[in-house]
């Protein structure tokens, strides 16, 4: 039966959408780490989705091609009676911008449950199509 | 004789193996939302449909010399090439998947899937009463 390929295709994605669910939720976690001696704080990471194509024309499912660290500037706060101050009193806190990430939480979250749906509405199909001619 | 009994049942399946085939094709474009630079995919049922039933395939490029190349249209659905379906809005990471008229192709697909069901279920019943003789 050839529509066992949306299960593949819709698990990819849930899989790949899931992954990017576990960086938002360790950027968050580590939104207010600060640096530690070696002055290095925690970078935002970011998924980079790919399309994998199916056995099917047309079909294509979806992979993590890379996790990339953000780029973006260290957040530093003047704060000279902090432990992990520095010789200039600032303090070196993690790139991650919270906001940005709640909004990919939710993008996140919204297309897994998209492609739940998608499996859902392909396996009902399937069962009708298994009582055909009954 | 029988061909008057099962006649109907071909254009029927194949109406149903391609609407299986369409299902997989949105699958494949909701999977795909958040991937940078995918382009959604989709096709003509209608001729699509009149292809399958006249056993034609899709024209491909023409030979006029005896060094061309055949091509062969492995990137179709029973023989009917696959298009790219409009932007309606344009994004910045270059994906063309509109995901509402996905969804909405994707339900208006089941259903037409299960309807082209219950016409091959009725035309069984209808056939089986016919030979019952009752």
């Amino acid at each position: 039966m050839s529509m066992f390929n949306i299960f593949g295709v819709s698990g990819s994605a849930i899989s790949a959408q899931a992954q990017r669910l576990n960086v938002v939720a360790s950027n968050l976690a580590n939104a207010d780490a600060v640096a530690g001696p070696d002055g290095k704080a925690y970078k935002a990471r970011q998924v980079l989705f790919q399309s994998m194509p199916g056995n099917d024309p047309g079909t294509a499912g979806v992979r993590v091609k890379t996790i990339s660290e953000s780029e973006a500037p260290a957040r530093r706060v003047l704060d000279p009676a902090h432990p992990s101050a520095d010789a200039q009193g600032y303090v070196t806190h993690s790139n991650v911008n919270p906001v940005e990430e709640m909004v990919n939480m939710i993008s996140a979250s919204r297309s897994y449950q998209n492609n739940v749906e998608v499996m859902n509405t392909a396996k009902t199909l399937m069962l009708k199509t298994l009582q055909m001619g009954q | 004789m029988l061909e008057q009994l099962t006649g109907r049942l071909e254009t029927l399946s194949s109406a149903l193996q391609l609407r299986a085939q369409r299902q997989q094709v949105l699958a494949s474009n909701i999977a795909n939302v958040d991937t940078p630079g995918y382009v959604a995919r989709d096709i003509d049922f209608n001729a699509a449909l009149q292809n399958a039933v006249s056993g034609k395939s899709a024209p491909g490029m023409a030979q006029t010399s005896a060094g061309h190349l055949t091509i062969t249209s492995s990137q179709g659905l029973l023989g009917s090439p696959l298009a790219y379906t409009v932007q309606t809005q344009p994004s910045l990471d270059g994906n063309s998947v509109d995901l509402d008229q996905q969804r909405a192709n994707f339900a208006d697909n089941a259903i037409r899937y299960e309807s082209t069901l219950r016409f091959i279920n009725g035309h069984v019943k209808t056939m089986l009463s016919a030979i019952t003789g009752q």
